[in-house]
């Protein structure tokens, strides 16, 4: 908090403030730029909501090849393991920048060009290979008995992750999850580059029309205010969670 | 029935050439000490440890033979562990009727009944709603045996059930077992109750680092033992209390 205080008052006190406080904080503009910015954002919101569903999928589907056991899976294993290591490598904007003006320049019969697909795409593959991780880590957690007392009843491999042991993943991993997903809505800003108009586009437009960096703030405004429902939500999880084994824990 | 079985993690040699033999409708209890590789020999009968030598054959069928589907031996063979290894996420139905819905293919409401016949004849009719969590442990183990009898297994394989409960506890879920001994489920009981183990087995085997020692009817292994080591065994457990 004095912390806090000090920075402002540091901000405020410095001889540039007056032009700073022009630059971004400029009422007027805020209230110009913000609808079209607004309307923008409703783009990212889409990205997310589209990539979040296939991320999900994918990372499982992802996490349960490198669970397969025997030397017969080692193809696939090996396959996941490149693939986590390869889009978990590359920086997020390059993978952006390779599918999304990459692909299209191809000019293969049938091919979306749409930078906004390929863009979403992008986020997708980065996300499926941080995802699928902590799918695994959840999956580790829950302990062997627990799939040697499915496999006891006669049910296959497949059978005892899909019924006893993912599910119990999935509850333990719901907090690091959200935490990945709250990543991802700021990455959506990064599809801005292929050149689809998403929010942070909208305000560069804005930006380079008045030389004023008010709209920046407005966006910020807007992903601020999308992620924090967001955080408090994983936090009341995680609480929830805490209770739960407090009371799991008497006999 | 088990042949020369061997068993090893890596250096250590946990089975030793195990022979034995269990008739239909017989009760086996396997003595011995921790690390006598009691659990192990259990786990490898039904298949959750690979063996590294030997054979076991069930019903005329070699089931450690290379090929053989595992999980069609499992579902005929049931196993109760120590540490009752509920799903905690389903609730006691779920947990009892998991196995006949997804590896005997029943129908909800078949297999429905069949558990809820099982757990109101081991008076847990009223718990079927009930997350194990919310359990005892004599409950939660009887809920354990419950879902291998679901399997309606040929044998029935029991891991120390009674090790993780609390002693008042320990005579609900012997109850049951006895019962089944009654009903002539065959059954291989790994245990450390040996006034149980007296009443309720037709056959005691002491199981020594990883052999049976000595084998025979409880009276013989109880009142007369003849290998020094089984007389050692039973000296300890005499001058714990616990027979």
């Amino acid at each position: 908090m004095v912390l806090l205080t000090v920075v402002a008052v540091l901000v405020v006190r410095s001889p540039g403030w007056d032009e700073v406080k022009q630059a971004f904080f400029a009422r007027d503009q805020f209230e110009k730029s913000f609808p079209d910015i607004l309307g923008a954002f409703w783009t990212n919101v889409k990205i997310f909501l589209i990539a979040e569903v296939f991320i999900l999928v994918l990372a499982l589907g992802i996490a349960v090849l490198r669970s397969l056991p025997g030397p017969v899976f080692f193809p696939l294993r090996a396959l996941a393991v490149v693939y986590v290591d390869l889009f978990r490598g590359i920086p997020t904007i390059l993978v952006i920048y390779i599918l999304g003006f990459g692909v299209p320049a191809l000019q293969l019969q049938g091919v979306p060009i749409s930078p906004l697909f390929w863009g979403t795409v992008g986020l997708i593959v980065v996300y499926s290979a941080y995802v699928s991780e902590v799918y695994r880590a959840g999956i580790e957690s829950v302990h062997p008995s627990q799939s040697a007392a499915a496999r006891s009843l006669g049910l296959t491999h497949g059978q005892a992750l899909r019924y006893v042991v993912v599910p119990q993943a999935v509850r333990r991993i719901i907090p690091p999850l959200l935490n990945d997903f709250i990543g991802l809505q700021k990455d959506t800003a990064l599809v801005a580059l292929l050149g689809v108009v998403e929010a942070f586009r909208q305000s560069q437009i804005e930006v380079a029309a008045t030389f004023n960096y008010t709209p920046y703030l407005a966006t910020a405004l807007l992903f601020v205010l999308i992620t924090i429902p967001m955080a408090r939500f994983t936090d009341w999880l995680l609480a929830r969670d805490k209770r739960r084994q407090l009371a799991g824990g008497v006999r | 029935m088990v042949e020369g079985l061997r068993k090893s993690f890596g250096k250590l040699e946990v089975l030793r050439g195990i022979d034995l033999e269990l008739a239909e409708h017989e009760v086996v209890c396997l003595i011995g000490a921790s690390g006598s590789g009691k659990s192990t020999l259990l786990r490898c009968i039904n298949l959750l440890e690979p063996v590294d030598a030997g054979r076991i054959v069930l019903r005329g069928e070699e089931i450690t033979a290379r090929g053989v589907d595992v999980n069609r031996v499992r579902r005929g063979i049931g196993i109760v562990f120590q540490a009752f290894n509920l799903f905690p996420h389903m609730s006691v139905l779920e947990n009892v009727t998991l196995g006949p819905r997804k590896a005997l293919s029943l129908r909800k409401p078949e297999a429905d009944a069949r558990a809820i016949a099982l757990l109101d004849r081991f008076g847990l009719a009223d718990k079927r709603d009930e997350y194990p969590d919310r359990l005892s442990g004599g409950q939660q183990q009887r809920v354990a045996i419950v879902r291998a009898l679901a399997m309606q297994p040929g044998l029935l394989l029991l891991d120390e059930v009674t090790s993780a409960l609390d002693p008042e506890l320990v005579a609900e879920v012997l109850e049951v077992i006895r019962e089944l001994a009654t009903e002539g489920m065959t059954m291989l009981i790994a245990t450390h109750e040996m006034s149980f183990a007296r009443d309720v087995a037709h056959r005691v085997c002491f199981l020594d680092e990883g052999v049976i020692l000595e084998q025979g009817a409880p009276e013989e292994i109880f009142g007369a033992p003849r290998e020094p080591r089984t007389q050692q065994f039973l000296q300890r457990i005499v001058a714990a209390g616990r027979l």
